[in-house]
């Protein structure tokens, strides 16, 4: 092996202590050499008139920049012990090199490096910086918000200015490829929804006030909710994704000096294309959690189709499904602008795009959350 | 293989395609000498030299990199061959999640058996060696300028003391002071660490100035001799690129009319 070929011996003479050292002083072999020379002199200090090191160079056949440091890195301890160093015998080559390594070494050395905090400071530090930053980013949200609210208007009055492909390709992306899996989710969430209520309401005798609670919960809650859920994962991560890495390639900053604005074209297609789809996907989960719920009912309850349409009809009226649809555009509105704000947020590394991914589905699905409380909390004062 | 060899393509074809890259090319690199390496754009520059490390795989040919096949290896050999070169990549090629320093760290931990304290001294030694002021150890890559950013991408590409460097385009996008210290800094190091350069150049200043050997990529194959022979040479693009004004201009600079 490589390793075993470079060694270190030191020895105390009359008047100098010799270290000497020969061999491969390669980077492979610096661990090594470093564990045989702390066992060699740790006991050695200056005195008994002993007051010179002398490091025997001679017998090195190669020399790399890591052994060179270790030579230096040596000879620096034997220093700090009281011995004047020297180095003998290296080649001229091996000199060349060990004196630029030396010139590094030193300024490495003096250089301060910044010293960690103590951990109770750093802690408390941290959490203060994450408060701030988060009002921070709320303040930065709203003005976002605001400046896509002015273009939209501006768009509205002049329709022509808008990317007409780019807002149907997010269509196409955001609504029609999501279909599947938000049609076959809200099916299943109806499934749950009617199992659990007919398990509960036999106890009571009243299994068909499941068909109620399908119907209620569905329209106005579970459809709207699990399809934002779904498609702020689905769609909110792929803006934040495609908007950063544009950012990282400097594209955001090509268009800016060509005098076109991101945000007209790259936020506002897919704020539009958003707020298209995710009504329409929310009436189909709507639809789907119905089919999810009369199907487990007519499994389970004895409860035929027909008696399923007419308990239905008798449990909702047009007021229960507009509520669900009305927060539908609401919803992705703030999906969208969430998306969107992440991705132009994202800065310089790859690192960053994934982080920002990360917090754009984080803060679109709680958005989300928060928005439906809000619009609980209105319903019930409307009385509705 | 010629012992004074580092490397040696022989027969080298490439082609993605129907575009046929390389045909039958042959180079020799010695120990020891800085290669430039030149041709018009999108002559296959980048492609030898991915070919070289064995990040492209040739449709024929031989390739021999210090005395190894460098294709078909596997395993430990692989592994250990891999570390007896480090690459500059065209664009730097950072790690963007890690900071200067890690960046550099990363093949000595992966590599060698060193303790934290030694890693993080001889990171720090090559980040000054290649002329990296010290606060730029905890910086992001997506935090530095162009030039630094190919300083430490020289740095990680030497953090095991290689024997061969590959540089694809070290000074483009530096401005020409930047340029002609980074052409000082890679002469400087390669004397004092006695590496191989091997390097993809558009810049005359850096090719009269520091390299040994010129290989010209054209017609699919290379040419190779000093500055002064293949100013003899009648192919067009040569005498174009060497006795152009540009070139005459590099040559005036220095002294070599
Ligand atoms: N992965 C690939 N697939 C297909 N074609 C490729 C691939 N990589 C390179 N090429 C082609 O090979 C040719 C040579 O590319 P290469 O990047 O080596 O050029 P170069 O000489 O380095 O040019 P430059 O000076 O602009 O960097 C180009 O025509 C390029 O289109
Ligand atoms: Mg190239």
């Amino acid at each position: 092996m490589v390793e075993d070929d470079a060694w270190i011996n030191a020895e105390r003479t009359a008047d100098a202590l010799v270290v000497a050292v020969g061999g491969d002083w390669r980077v492979d072999a610096v661990a090594n050499l470093l564990r045989a020379a702390t066992a060699t002199w740790t006991a050695e200090k200056a005195g008994d008139g002993v007051s010179t090191a002398v490091v025997r160079a001679r017998d090195i056949s190669s020399l790399d920049s890591g052994g060179a440091w270790l030579l230096v890195h040596l000879s620096r301890q034997l220093e700090e012990r009281g011995f004047t160093t020297r180095i003998d015998g290296l080649g001229d080559s091996h000199r060349l090199l060990l004196d630029r390594v030396r010139k590094s070494a030193d300024r490495i050395e003096i250089t301060e490096v910044p010293p960690n905090r103590n951990a109770l400071v750093s802690a408390l530090a941290t959490v203060g910086e994450a408060a701030v930053n988060a009002c921070k980013r709320a303040h930065e949200l709203l003005s976002f918000f605001g400046l896509t609210v002015i273009l939209l208007g501006r768009v509205i009055v002049r329709p022509w200015r808008l990317e007409l492909t780019a807002t149907l390709k997010y269509i196409e992306r955001t609504g029609l490829d999501a279909l599947p899996i938000v049609g076959l989710l809200a099916f299943l969430i109806g499934v749950v929804v009617a199992f659990m209520g007919a398990t509960q309401l036999k106890q009571f005798g009243a299994e068909i006030f499941t068909v109620n609670l399908v119907g209620v919960a569905v329209l106005r809650e579970l459809g709207v909710l699990i399809t934002s859920i779904l498609i702020a994962g689905r769609s909110g991560s792929a803006f934040t994704a495609q908007i950063g890495t544009m950012k990282v390639n400097q594209e955001v900053d090509a268009m800016q000096t060509i005098g076109l604005d991101p945000v007209e074209i790259l936020v506002l297609p897919r704020i539009i294309a958003l707020m298209i789809t995710l009504p329409l996907l929310t009436f189909y989960a709507n639809m789907m959690g119905l089919a999810g719920g009369a199907f487990m009912s007519v499994v389970t309850l004895d409860i035929s189709l027909t008696q399923f349409l007419d308990q239905l009809s008798g449990a909702i009226d047009f007021t229960t499904f507009a509520i669900g649809m009305v927060k539908a555009p609401v919803f992705a509105y703030v999906i969208a602008l969430v998306g969107c704000f992440e991705g132009l947020k994202v800065t310089g590394s790859a690192e960053s795009v994934g982080q920002r991914t990360t917090m754009s589905v984080v803060e679109g699905i709680f958005l989300v959350i928060v928005f439906d409380s809000i619009f609980a909390i209105a319903f019930s004062y409307l009385g509705i | 293989m010629d012992p004074g060899n580092v490397i040696e393509v022989r027969g080298l074809v490439n082609q993605f395609g129907t575009n046929r890259i390389h045909d039958g090319l042959d180079l020799d690199v010695h120990k020891g000498e800085v290669l430039g390496v030149v041709g018009g754009s999108g002559t296959g520059k980048s492609v030898l030299l991915r070919t070289i490390i064995g990040l492209n795989r040739a449709r024929d040919g031989e390739i021999m990199v210090l005395g190894q096949d460098s294709r078909n290896l596997k395993g430990r050999e692989a592994r250990r061959l891999l570390r007896r070169w480090g690459v500059l990549f065209q664009d730097g090629a950072l790690f963007s999640s890690l900071t200067v320093e890690q960046n550099i760290a990363v093949s000595m931990r992966e590599h060698t058996r060193l303790p934290g304290h030694a890693i993080n001294r001889l990171a720090r030694l090559k980040i000054d060696m290649v002329g990296l002021p010290l606060h730029a150890c905890s910086k992001y890559p997506s935090e530095l300028s162009g030039g630094m950013r190919k300083r430490a991408g020289l740095a990680r590409a030497l953090a095991l003391d290689p024997e061969i460097v590959f540089l694809d385009e070290p000074t483009a996008g530096l401005d020409p002071i930047g340029a002609a210290d980074f052409d000082i800094l890679i002469r400087d190091l390669q004397r004092s660490l006695g590496l191989t350069v091997f390097m993809v150049t558009h810049d005359l200043d850096s090719l009269v100035a520091i390299t040994d050997r010129i290989a010209v990529l054209v017609d699919r194959k290379i040419k190779v001799g000093t500055v002064d022979e293949l100013r003899m040479d009648d192919h067009p693009w040569i005498q174009d690129y060497f006795n152009g004004p540009r070139g005459r201009a590099a040559m005036a600079s220095h002294g070599r009319d």
